[in-house]
This record gives C-alpha cells, sequence and structure tokens, in this order.
C-alpha cells in the first residue's frame, strides 16, 4: 500500500519528536509523527530526572551547552503558552571535600562560560541554610538560580497536543521497519503500510541509531543507558525544596535528589549502559545505590515512604554530544540523536534549531494560522473553592472523586481521553491526569478508571491495556 | 491403619494434629484441647466446607452478586458446587436469603444470595 | 454554613455502627458521607465467610455483615450521601466534601468521627525489583474486579504475603479456574488465620513458602514469571535460594495503611506505628470533638472488634455533642513494651473515663507462653497468661475505672509482654 505523501515524517513521539513536530507545525508543510507506542512520552520521554538543568554541566562550544542554555530560557514562556507544569527552583551541586573544590570551581566557570544567570559559589553553612537537610558534610555548592524542574509528561504531551492542534497527524503503534532514499525523499517502512516523505526526522530516542544506520554509511551507535529511581510520597517532597546534585569526583556519578513539579521526592538516578534497547527493569543493587548515595547529600531521606521506583533509558551516543542535523551522506534526513540529559531541557530549543534547517532546506514560509497557546487539563483539585464549585455545576462529572490519592476526578478522566490526541491506555491516562500516580498507585481507582476508558472509547475490559498491546490488564471474565 | 496429618484452624496456636484411624477406632494426637480433637475427627470422617462466590445478574447495579450455600457442603463437592454456581444466571432485584439454587450438585444444600441488588435499568 | 451535629466521614463497617450507636445516644442530627456508591465500605467485595462471630453470634459474609448495620442505620433513619468525597476538614471542624448533585459544599461539625478505613500497600513500597508490566494487583483490587465485576485478573497467580486478604484470594482465583503456583511470605510466620491457611492454601494444595519474597518480576508487557527466594534473619534474599515461577499474575497482600490523608491534613497528632491518630480512651483524637475508629485508627483483624470501637466513638462523640461543660481529669499515658507495639488508647482521663475501657494492641512477634502484664507506674497490677501470640491477631485488656482509686498520683500504664518461667 502507498500511502500519504508528507513533507516531513517525524520518527518518534517523545518530548524532542513532539517539540520538533510543534516547531514545524509553525510552517507551510504536512507533517507525520510516528510512535511505536500507544502513546507519546513512552520511550526516554517518560522515565527521567524531570529536571530543567541551568547548562554548566556540558563544554562550552557544544550543542549540548547552546541549547540547553537556550531551552532553559524559554521555558517560562512555553509552559505559559501550553499551561505545563514548569517551576525554577534552583539547582545546587554539592562538593563533598577541599580536594574536590578545584572541580566545583571549574564548574562554576563553565557554567559562566556557558551564559547561565547567576551562578555562584556558597559554602557549605550558606548551603544549609538554604536547605537545612544537606549533609554536614559538605563543604561547598555551585547554585544555579536558573535550575528548575518539570513535568516530563505534562511538558511533551503539551507540545504534542499543540501539534496536532496546528495539523500534524500522529501515528500511534506505527513501528518504522526500514527507511529506503526514492527520489522524492524517503519511503518508510512501517507495521502499519509504507509512508512517503520528503525530509526526515530522526528522533527516535534509543533506537535513533538503528534509523539512522537504515540510510547512512556513517554509522551511529546510541547505548541505551539505564537509570533507576526511587520515588517517594508527597509527604517527603518538601525534605528539600531545590535540585540537590553531586558534584562528580571520588564519589562516582552522581545521585540527585529533588522535589518534582507535582511535589513527590524523586531519588536516582545510576547509570548502567546495557545493549538491550527495552530493558527498563529496576534491579535491587540500583535501588540501593541510588538510595545509598542520596543520603551522601541528604540527611533523613525518609525512605520508608518510597511509593514506587522505576528506571528509564538515556540515549547515549559514543561521542557524548548532540547529534543534531542533516545527514552527511542523505540529504533530506535530519537526525535528533544521542539526546540524553540535558535533554528535556533542550527540547524546545532542539525544536527550533531542527525546524529552522528544515524549513530553509524545504524553503516554505510560516502560515499565519498557527496557534502557539494551548489551553491545559483542568485541575479540579488545586482550583480556589467557588472556582471548583462553579466547574462542578456546570460539569457535574468533576465532583466524582475517582483517584483519592490525588485528587483526580471523573470529569479529568474523561477530559484525558477526548482531549487531542486522547488517552487510549492506564498508563496514557496516568501521565495526562496523574490518575493512579499516589500513594496507593492505583489500588483503588485502576478499576473505575478502566471502566470510564472503556465507556468513553468502546474499547472491551478485557482489551484495555495498561500501555502497549501485549499488556491487557485482565485475562477475560471468569 | 492410616495416619494423616492436619494443623488444627481452632485458634492461632495452630496445633498439627496427627489423626491415626484403625477401623472404627480414630485417635487424635498433637492437640492441646478437645476443639482439637474435634476438629480433626470431622476432618477425617466428614469434611466440610461453606463455598462463597458470586453470580452473574442482569440489571443489577453490578455485573455480579454475591452468594453462598446455606450450609456446608462436603469438601469433595466443592468444584461441582463451584460449576454449578458459574453457570446461573439471575435477573435482580435479589434480596439476602433469596435462593437461586435449590439444591447445589446434590448436596440437598441450597445457594443463597448473600447482598441486596436492586433492579438498575 | 449549614450544621450537623455529628458528621461521620465513611460509610464502612466503623462509620455505621458509630452512627447507629450515636443515634441510640440520643443525637438527632447525625451525617454520613460515604465515597462510594453504597454503603458497607469494602466488605462489599469480602464475599467470603467468617464474619460477625462475635457480634451476632453467626458465621456472616462481608455483604450480610455490613447488610445488618446498614439496615440498622435506615430503621434509624440516618441520613447519608453517597458518592461524596470530603476533600478537607478544619480544626475548628468545618468539613468540606464534594459530590455531582451538590458540587463543593463546606459544612460545619459538632463533632466529627473520622471512619475512612486502610488501603493496601502498594509494589513500590515493597521496593520489588523489575519490570512493571500489567498483571501486578494489590490483592484487594484483584478481589474487587473478580467479586463485583466479574472479571478474571489472570489465570496462573503467584502472591506475596499470607495476610488474610492473600489467603481468601488465593481460594477465590483457585474456584474460579486459576492456578495459585505458590503463596511467598517474608516474615517466618503467616500474618493470617490459621482457619484461611488451611481452608484457602492447604484445601487446594496450594504451597506457603514462609521466610520467602519476589526478588524479580517478569515480563515487559503483562508479567510472564516471578523469582522469589528465600530470605535470611536480616530478611534479605539469600543469593542462589532464587526459584522462577512462570505465571501471569502477581498479587500483594503486604499489609495495610490507614487512610488518613484528612487527618495530617488537620494536623492531628498521629502515632508513627499504628499510622493512625493518637486517641484518648474516649477515642478523641488531640483535635477536640474529632473522634476516630475502625482500620483509620488502626489497621483490625477482626470487623466485630471494629464494630465494638465504633460503637464506642459513637457514644463518646454524642456525650461531646450533648455535654455542657467539661472538666478535664488526670490524664496518663499507655505505653506498649517488650513485644507490644503499641497501645489503642495512647492516653486516658481517669477521672472522666467510663467505667471499663478496652486498651487494644498488636504484639511483634510469634511468642509462646507469654503473659501480657499491666503496670501503673511500675507496679504489676494484672497479668493474663497467653498459650500464644501473633503479630496477625489484635489483643485486648480492659482496665476499670475503679482500679485507679489506689493510684491518685498514676502518670504511666505499661503494657508488656512477659515470659513463663
Amino acid at each position: 500500500m502507498i500511502g500519504n505523501m508528507y513533507d516531513v515524517t517525524v520518527i518518534g513521539g517523545g518530548v524532542i519528536g513532539s517539540a520538533i513536530a510543534r516547531e514545524l507545525s509553525k510552517y507551510q508543510m504536512n507533517i507525520c509523527v510516528l510512535e511505536k507506542e500507544e502513546d507519546v512520552c513512552s520511550g526516554t520521554s517518560k522515565a527521567n530526572s524531570a529536571i530543567v538543568h541551568a547548562g554548566y554541566d556540558a563544554m562550552p562550544g557544544t550543542l549540548k551547552a547552546k541549547l540547553n542554555v537556550e531551552g532553559n530560557a524559554m521555558m517560562d514562556q512555553l509552559s505559559k503558552d501550553l499551561e505545563f507544569d514548569f517551576k525554577r527552583n534552583t539547582s545546587i551541586v554539592l562538593c563533598f571535600s577541599e580536594e574536590d573544590r578545584p572541580n566545583l570551581v571549574k564548574l562554576y566557570e563553565r557554567g559562566v562560560a556557558n551564559g547561565v544567570p547567576g551562578v555562584k559559589i556558597l559554602n557549605g553553612d550558606e548551603v544549609r541554610e538554604l536547605e537545612p537537610n544537606v549533609s554536614k558534610t559538605v563543604v561547598a555548592a555551585l547554585l544555579a538560580p536558573t535550575g528548575g524542574i518539570v513535568c516530563p509528561f505534562g511538558l511533551t504531551i503539551a507540545l504534542a497536543e499543540n501539534a496536532c492542534e496546528n495539523g500534524v497527524e500522529f501515528k500511534f503503534n506505527t513501528e518504522v521497519k526500514n527507511i529506503a532514499k526514492t527520489d522524492e525523499g524517503f519511503s518508510v517502512e512501517t507495521n502499519q503500510g509504507t509512508i512517503r516523505s520528503k525530509y526526515i526526522v530522526n528522533a527516535a530516542g534509543v533506537y535513533a541509531d538503528v534509523m539512522h544506520n537504515m540510510v547512512s554509511s556513517k554509522k551511529l551507535h546510541i547505548v541505551p543507558r539505564r537509570g533507576e529511581y526511587c520515588l517517594l510520597d508527597k509527604e517527603a517532597g518538601k525534605h528539600v525544596s531545590a535540585t540537590i546534585f553531586q558534584l562528580p569526583g571520588k564519589y562516582g556519578k552522581g545521585i540527585l535528589v529533588t522535589p518534582t513539579v507535582h511535589g513527590n521526592l524523586l531519588v536516582g538516578p545510576t547509570a548502567v549502559d546495557q545493549d538491550d534497547k527495552e530493558n527498563t527493569a529496576t534491579t535491587a543493587e540500583g535501588l540501593a545505590e541510588a538510595c545509598e548515595k542520596a543520603t551522601l547529600s541528604v540527611d533523613g531521606v525518609p525512605f520508608r515512604q518510597v511509593i514506587t521506583s522505576f528506571s528509564g533509558l538515556r540515549a547515549h551516543e559514543d561521542g557524548d554530544e548532540f547529534i543534531i542535523g542533516e545527514a552527511e551522506d542523505a540529504p533530506g534526513f535530519f537526525d535528533a540523536a544521542g539526546i540524553e540529559s540535558p535533554g528535556l531541557s533542550s527540547a524546545p530549543a532542539i525544536g527550533v534549531y531542527l525546524a529552522e534547517m528544515i524549513a530553509n532546506k524545504a524553503v516554505v514560509s510560516k502560515k499565519a494560522e498557527f496557534k502557539a497557546t494551548r489551553k491545559g487539563f483542568v485541575k479540579a483539585a488545586s482550583l480556589p473553592v467557588e472556582e471548583r464549585a462553579e466547574l462542578i455545576k456546570e460539569r457535574p462529572d468533576y465532583g466524582t472523586i475517582i483517584c483519592r490519592c490525588e485528587n483526580i476526578s471523573e470529569g479529568e478522566i474523561v477530559d484525558a481521553i477526548n482531549r487531542p490526541l486522547g488517552a487510549r491506555s492506564m498508563d496514557a491516562i496516568k501521565r495526562r491526569v496523574r490518575q493512579g500516580m499516589g500513594r496507593c498507585q492505583g489500588g483503588f481507582c485502576t478499576p473505575k478508571a478502566m471502566e470510564i476508558l472503556s465507556r468513553e472509547t468502546g474499547i472491551k475490559m478485557e482489551e484495555i491495556c495498561k500501555n502497549r498491546k501485549g499488556s491487557e490488564l485482565i485475562k477475560g471474565e471468569e | 491403619m492410616e495416619t494423616r496429618e492436619f494443623t488444627c484452624i481452632g485458634c492461632p496456636l495452630g496445633c498439627q494434629l496427627t489423626v491415626t484411624m484403625n477401623a472404627d477406632d480414630i485417635t487424635v494426637t498433637g492437640n492441646t484441647c478437645p476443639r482439637g480433637e474435634a476438629y480433626a475427627k470431622k476432618e477425617v470422617t466428614n469434611p466440610t466446607r461453606i463455598v462463597t462466590s458470586s453470580v452473574v445478574i442482569k440489571h443489577g447495579p453490578l455485573a455480579r452478586v454475591s452468594v453462598k450455600t446455606a450450609n456446608d457442603i462436603p469438601k469433595g463437592k466443592i468444584f461441582d458446587v463451584m460449576k454449578e454456581i458459574r453457570e446461573t444466571v439471575i435477573e435482580a432485584p435479589v434480596a439476602i436469603g433469596d435462593v437461586v439454587i435449590a439444591d447445589v450438585a446434590g448436596t440437598g444444600v441450597p445457594v443463597i444470595i448473600t447482598k441486596n441488588a436492586e433492579r438498575v435499568s | 454554613m449549614i450544621q450537623h451535629d455529628i458528621v461521620i466521614i465513611g460509610g464502612g463497617p466503623a462509620g455505621l455502627a458509630a452512627a447507629v450507636a450515636a443515634r441510640k445516644a440520643g443525637v438527632q442530627d447525625i451525617l454520613i458521607l460515604e465515597r462510594d456508591g453504597v454503603l458497607g465500605g469494602i466488605l462489599n467485595q469480602c464475599i467470603h465467610n467468617g464474619f460477625g462471630l462475635h457480634t451476632f453470634k453467626e458465621e456472616l459474609t462481608g455483604p450480610e455483615y455490613a447488610a445488618r448495620f446498614i439496615e440498622m442505620a435506615k430503621e434509624e433513619n440516618i441520613p447519608y450521601k453517597l458518592n461524596t468525597m470530603v476533600i478537607d476538614i478544619s480544626k475548628d471542624r468545618e468539613v468540606a466534601f464534594i459530590n455531582k448533585e451538590e458540587g463543593l459544599q463546606v459544612i460545619k461539625a459538632g463533632a466529627v468521627i473520622l471512619a475512612m478505613g486502610c488501603r493496601e500497600r502498594p509494589r513500590g513500597a515493597l521496593n520489588i525489583p523489575g519490570y512493571r508490566p500489567a498483571g501486578i494487583y494489590s490483592a484487594g483490587t484483584a478481589q474487587r474486579l473478580m467479586n463485583m465485576e466479574g472479571y478474571m485478573v489472570g489465570k496462573e497467580v503467584v502472591i506475596l504475603g499470607s495476610g488474610d486478604i492473600g489467603l481468601i484470594m488465593a481460594r477465590r482465583m483457585t474456584l474460579e479456574g486459576a492456578t495459585v503456583k505458590v503463596v511467598a511470605e517474608l516474615m517466618p510466620y503467616s500474618g493470617g488465620l490459621k482457619r484461611n491457611i488451611v481452608q484457602c492454601l492447604d484445601d487446594f494444595n496450594i504451597p506457603l513458602k514462609l521466610s520467602h519474597t519476589v526478588v524479580n518480576i517478569h515480563g515487559k508487557e503483562r508479567v510472564t514469571g516471578i523469582t522469589i527466594a528465600e530470605v535470611g534473619p536480616d530478611r534479605k534474599p539469600v543469593p542462589g535460594t532464587e526459584e522462577y515461577y512462570s505465571c501471569d499474575t502477581l498479587l500483594l497482600s503486604c499489609g495495610l495503611i490507614p487512610e488518613n490523608e484528612l487527618t495530617r491534613g488537620m494536623g492531628v497528632a498521629m502515632n508513627p506505628v499504628t499510622s493512625g491518630p493518637m486517641v484518648n480512651d474516649k477515642l478523641e483524637t488531640g483535635t477536640e470533638g474529632v473522634f476516630a475508629c475502625g482500620n483509620v485508627l488502626h489497621v483490625h483483624d477482626l470487623v466485630d472488634y471494629v464494630s465494638e470501637e465504633a460503637t464506642l466513638a459513637g457514644k463518646d462523640a454524642a456525650a461531646f455533642v450533648n455535654q455542657t461543660e467539661k472538666v478535664a481529669g488526670r490524664v496518663v499515658t499507655l505505653t506498649g513494651e517488650n513485644g507490644v507495639r503499641y497501645t489503642v488508647p495512647q492516653s486516658m482521663d481517669i477521672d472522666n473515663m467510663n467505667p471499663l475501657v478496652t486498651v487494644r494492641f498488636r504484639v511483634g512477634d510469634v511468642y509462646k507462653d507469654r503473659s501480657i502484664c499491666v503496670y501503673y507506674d511500675g507496679k504489676l497490677i494484672s497479668k493474663m497468661k497467653k498459650k500464644v501470640l501473633a503479630p496477625g491477631e489484635m489483643e485486648q485488656v480492659i482496665l476499670k475505672k475503679e482500679s485507679f482509686e489506689e493510684y491518685p498520683e498514676l502518670k504511666e500504664i505499661v503494657i508488656r509482654t512477659e515470659e513463663e518461667k
């Protein structure tokens, strides 16, 4: 079957693919996004530290440095335009010994060189004044006030929904099997048929090397680097207010302790390189390591309040740099590969950078009707009392609480299902409105949310999945 | 002669009971009280259980409504009882005590409703 | 603002018994707020029998036990609101709730009775490594899906935790045609009743592996298998003891946690052992006029004791509403020691107490041939011999008001277990 002809086909509906698709939708182009899972934000984008880095980490002059600082600066306006949760909570990098201090100074200098606003070095007592739970062993720290936290689901879904509203077509459960060069551009063979496209954007995360290597002889190699995390209850969420990093030094790779934008406490990640691009299992050793190292930074982390643990894969490229741009020997094929940390922070800037590159090549102009704003999800529980009461009068289903822990109403779950790119799996609902994200982890509300999904979409209860096909929750009737 | 082992269910102590059967003569050892002896004798001569489950209900508030055997039934008949319960479909409304199977699996024991269910259109 | 004499948060067994008792004690204006669509709480899904032996002297199923109390509440014409979620309670007892019909409302309560029950410990809290596929359920979630909605959550099952819900679900799933491969229990003893071990596991030849835990969950989309391993005295897995079970479902029955979000929101002092509020002999929390009973106060073993405790909370809340003035009496503290993990209540006003006060507690390990000893300021007052004590079973001692007459300076009551020599 020969499918539609697109100007641009974006492979991958993660934060990078979604950011690029949204930027491209500003132009007069016909765009589609191919996503192998049932929803956007299903790979690297869904399991990471959720940090908007200030930008002092990467070496000056690198794309990582440039796009991180630019992406960070874009977040305030973007979060207003697209209504996702973002907070500048400050990043702090801890230094544990005098012998490591020169490395802290180097980090500071790098921050200055990268153009990170407001970086400064504090002594141990100054840090503890800001963050009383920081360990007594800390002698100094780098403070970066532009460091922030974001909901990675919120950001990705906002970008994708807005792209969708601006005409981008998202094709889910669509896995790319092969890409061939043709006279008009590319022919993309998928499990759902063949798609023709003038240009291709490779935002396939840990699979970006596979995609790239289908069309280019200059091979890429992406190593999935697994990181494990523990997420703690909201009761522990105020244990620190800034994101607390460790200076890479004699303690090895650092573990961070941070509040999340929703008020939980997050500890992690470990770093283990592996071959398997699908292995996101946690391990006893990994979780123990994350917790143990976190105690170096912060005293009294209440690990009894862990509500879930998870692991995610970073798409680490051998050269340790973002690979963004047109493949040398495959004109029209644009990579956004090797996007590991600070990828989430850089996403908006990567979107602009790559979209401009493609628009220039394609010689297209911007469209007048681009809609830059998007209405966020209704969060009934966070509204002032009168507004919430008013809302329930208008839509009574906002008055039926389904998820007790997070206070999520039936109306919000219905919204998650019926908005653009609506949720079709339990995880997709969870990522949009946080049903089941609380301390009981869906114990009470899963059956009810399943019924709502079934009712709204006509998907049979037996066919409702946690995420991709094969993850059916029930095994038929008794 | 035959011996069998049981864990007494009379109290948290959970005595390990040994029952020795010799023709008509049944002796129990390992028990600390008379309840243990009575329990073990019943378990070797005529073990019985109450079966609880749920049946499909049409026009009820939920897809299922709960039921039980009105009395205990022979332990060996549990799965026969379950088979009949699984095949049963009833109509709302029903009330606690309503008989849904008069004589389940030839035990002479009825299966009855254990939860009131109104009719919902 | 609309006002009610007593507002009860939760229409499960605790809330219903408290409501009936308060009405019988003469309070007319009572309101029950229930978040579910029916009264009866978790009993609605507990379709097995074994409830009510103490309260009704007969063996009932969960729904039958609930129906008895629902009937009593209806006979007393006690008003209730269903599908109504309380979202906030203030220190001065303003209760904010929402539902479809009325939207968001705030009402003022003369007294509040907390009866929100408890929830199950999720996988995350157990930190089980492995994938996060579909097919991992807390036992109660699976119970609801099976018993009320009629869905089969799996065909081949491994259960972690031998608490009563886990044992009951092992039998339930077996009866419905599933194969339960093994029940693994971290502790060297089961937290469930002996009767359930025999009738839910032994009857169906389901193995119970004590001192075992799940060390890996296999399967990316749906569970494909579980690895369990033996644990040492430190409860850490012993390398080399791993065993793999192929299965499509893992049920977790690893403990219950009182659901005290609203209580904490009020700033009520909590007990870290029970995860419930601290209460006095009237089951009144640190916030005046706010009472607690049932599993929100501490997790019970038998619903009969929930009803008994809630009846007391209902009476005491009624007395609070009806009282003209209160003169505070001598307050003594209650603590558990040497195997007694906690006590409920944690303090008593020995001048204003009822003639008899039941102190409930649990022990921390399985003990044989011990005594439960009560001390008043270090002096042994009573001693009760026990053949066996187990963490799964709640214990109690009853304190008489008259017993305090000889102790005008009493400060502290201690309950401890002591070995029988």
